[in-house]
């Protein structure tokens, strides 16, 4: 195989590596610049504090998460509620 | 200039090339902190008074106070980059400061206008995956392109005898070149030098890098 692939001229496709790479590295980068992010643990915290006074979920159904696009932020925040037939 | 130890008729140098080119050399004794911002606005401004079309700064590589100085009066900005991940890391920094740190941005005028040139591209690399491709580079800042520049061992034998890469006849690096100056002049010109040659098998086995 490595023999095929060293006939073939094959190399690894590290530009896709590197295109990741930069894409965590920016969206780091571009994500200090506001101080927005911080807040998003306590908000977890608080969220699953109230919705547990109505319904019984487990911390980990409540998702948070923070989603730039350009110039809009987008916050999805996801609760899955429990298998009522299932308790 | 900045201390004000010359006028401009006695500092600038006439090019050798380009009838009405003329270069004002950055300090060679001096920190380059030396720079001040009302110093920079006040060159700029006297070289808009002799009468100057076009005044081009070129930043220091890297981000630090000689490029926020360079950038800071720019009506327009030719950001290059090449296919690197430091390289665009850098580039996207830069762009944030374009559209924070500057004259424009701070005054809330028209924002500065934004060029991307890409230079030491190698399109048979692009299309090994070896290489982050213009599409890729595009897609992660986000900035409208002016030019590809392929990347070629000319350009080293040209800064080897002080000649500027534009003027190697017959080169695809100077026609490149060209071709960024008459797009940022207005002209629409097709991108050249971005896809990749066909290799034969043989090449490839025999001849290839």
């Amino acid at each position: 195989m490595s023999l095929l692939s060293f006939l073939l001229g094959e190399r690894k496709n590290t530009a896709g590596i590197a295109k990741e790479r930069l894409q965590i590295i920016l969206a780091h980068e571009r994500g200090d610049s506001g101080r927005s992010v911080n807040y998003l643990p306590a908000l977890q915290k608080e969220l699953i504090a109230v919705i547990s006074k109505y319904v019984k979920v487990r911390p980990e159904d409540i998702r948070i998460q923070l989603e730039r696009k350009e110039n809009l932020e987008v916050l999805k925040v996801k609760i899955e509620l429990p298998d009522p037939a299932r308790p | 200039m900045i201390h004000k130890e010359a006028n401009l008729n006695q500092a600038l140098i006439k090019d050798k090339q380009c009838d009405n080119l003329f270069v004002l050399a950055a300090s060679q004794t001096r920190d380059k902190d030396a720079l001040t911002q009302e110093g920079v606005e006040r060159v700029l401004k006297e070289l808009g008074e002799m009468g100057f079309e076009y005044i081009v700064c070129d930043s220091p590589a890297g981000i630090e106070t000689g490029a926020l100085m360079a950038m800071h009066f720019a009506d327009s900005a030719l950001i290059v980059t090449n296919p690197e991940v430091s390289s665009v890391r850098d580039s996207d920094r830069i762009l944030g400061m374009l559209g924070s740190k500057t004259k424009r941005a701070i005054e809330g005028l028209e924002p500065i206008k934004e060029h991307l040139l890409i230079t030491r591209y190698n399109p048979n690399r692009v299309a090994g995956g070896q290489m982050l491709s213009l599409e890729d580079i595009q897609e992660i800042l986000r900035t409208p392109l002016i030019g590809v520049i392929p990347e070629s061992e000319k350009v080293l034998d040209a800064s080897n005898q002080g000649v500027p890469a534009v003027h190697l006849k017959d080169t695809d690096v100077s026609e490149a070149y060209k071709d960024v100056v008459a797009r940022f002049l207005g002209e629409e010109r097709p991108m050249r030098f971005v896809d990749a040659e066909k290799q034969g098998f043989f090449k490839r086995l025999f001849g290839g890098r």
